[in-house]
């Protein structure tokens, strides 16, 4: 493992160990694992996840991405989490691949037939990322070619800009983010986008209290792809996937969810299967506050 | 002799005054006055929403599951027994009880986003018309939890 990850690791376990110590809720999580839609994280709540992508290679070694992604709800307009990231490649060697800082900030106050949410992250990475949370500018498979001893000595500072615009019908979400993205090293703006779609399997609660009743299941698709950069905008040369997905969300306040992507063209990769396990923590931000003799 | 006592008249009054503003605030919980710019948003439903009828209206088994949706998604913020917390109001206050179920899932849909309430339109709407009809369910606020919060 790099010598980085080892800076991180004691504070990864710590807030992981609280998923298990502490208050949880029952989210109404979305299915989605690269679409973002316009709910925000409930206020002063902190929410622990953990994503896997096992990512088939044309001509390479298969790998296994993963991060762990804890995500603040600053206020009811603003949502702000940190990405730890790293991978396996089979046959080759497991690496902290960074970490990264996004916001995402809800302008209007109500609902409205489209809901906008602006995005801003900031990445600090190496070469060997590949946990492909959103494909961009002429993001192709063969990139992940080159071996991970190589590919860890490039240093990406990047700043990723989106626009997360949200509908809710009828139960149904419609979800569309576009994004530009810039390596802070001269490199041009990318371009990317993800699409999805999702809806509850039931629209009535139960009475009862219940793990396996068809509310507690979110079922939906995703669909995301680069654009290019400034000098070639467009499909030449860009990555694209369609992804099925489905998200259970326990009454205990754990959500699990499962996707696998599929990739629709010769530069994808051709199967990303992708899972992860998230557990929302109740009132975060008060008990941090009453931790350092604070009162709310 | 008589700057001395329209002094005192003032005085008196201010006090007759304050004693009689003290009282009132007695009588109003505090957690009332806390929260009345919150209620104060029921009243920015727009007619067309606050007409709107429960479609789940004294079905019980919609007011046993919004009390399952209630203790998932809001008893964190307006407490278990929908009495208010620290972090956001009582559901039982008269503002809300008298507010037209419209008005109470307008809130619910919309959220009060600036004053720390979020959006719940990621539950569906026959979800949220459960809320609420759980909500209205609650009915006045017990004496206890007066007692128990007030200054």
């Amino acid at each position: 493992m790099h010598s980085n990850s080892v800076r991180f690791l004691p504070a990864i376990f710590f807030l992981v160990s609280l998923t298990f110590v502490t208050p949880a809720v029952w989210g109404q999580e979305s299915p989605y694992v690269v679409t973002y839609d316009h709910y925000l994280e409930e206020p002063g709540n902190l929410e622990i996840e953990y994503f896997s992508t096992l990512g088939t290679q044309r001509s390479g070694n298969d790998f296994h991405a993963f991060w762990a992604e804890f995500e603040y709800g600053a206020k009811a307009w603003w949502t702000t989490e940190l990405y730890f990231e790293g991978q396996t490649t089979f046959k080759e060697s497991t690496l902290f691949t960074g970490y990264r800082w996004e916001n995402r900030i809800r302008p209007l106050k109500n609902e409205h037939f489209i809901n906008p949410v602006l995005y801003f992250e900031y990445e600090s990475k190496n070469g060997a990322d590949k946990i492909l949370k959103e494909v961009e500018g002429h993001d192709v498979q063969a990139d992940f070619l080159i071996p991970n001893a190589e590919a860890r000595k490039e240093h990406i500072h990047e700043v990723e800009l989106k626009l997360i615009l949200s509908s809710t019908v009828k139960g149904w979400n419609f979800s569309e983010n576009v994004l530009a993205a810039k390596n802070l090293s001269n490199h041009p703006w990318e371009f990317g986008y993800a699409l999805g779609a999702s809806r509850p399997l039931a629209m009535k609660a139960s009475a009862t209290r219940c793990s396996l009743c068809p509310q507690n299941f979110v079922a939906g698709v995703e669909m995301y792809g680069g654009l290019g950069d400034r000098y070639s905008f467009g499909f030449k040369d860009t990555s694209h996937y369609l992804a099925p997905a489905i998200a259970w969300n326990l009454p205990s306040g754990w959500t699990l969810r499962v996707s696998p992507g599929f990739g629709l063209n010769g530069n994808s990769h051709r199967l990303l299967l992708r899972w992860g396990i998230s557990r929302e923590i109740s009132g975060f931000g008060e008990m941090v506050t009453r931790m350092f003799g604070g009162r709310r | 002799m008589k700057e001395c006592v329209g002094a005192l008249a003032v005085t008196a009054a201010l006090l007759i005054a304050s004693v009689a503003f003290a009282r009132q605030e007695k009588s109003l919980p505090y957690k009332y006055q806390r929260d009345a710019p919150v209620y104060a948003d029921l009243a920015k439903a727009p007619e067309k929403a606050r007409a709107k009828r429960n479609p789940f209206e004294k079905d019980p088994e919609a007011i046993a599951a919004g009390r399952n949706l209630f203790e998932q998604h809001c008893s964190e913020c307006h407490g278990n027994a929908g009495d208010g917390s620290k972090k956001g109001p009582s559901l039982r206050a008269e503002e809300v009880q008298n507010a037209a179920p419209g008005a109470i899932f307008w809130i619910v849909t919309n959220g009060v986003v600036r004053r720390g309430m979020p959006v719940w339109s990621k539950l569906p709407e026959p979800q949220r018309w459960q809320l609420v009809s759980f909500i209205k369910s609650l009915g006045p606020p017990s004496p206890n939890s007066i007692e128990k919060k007030s200054p």
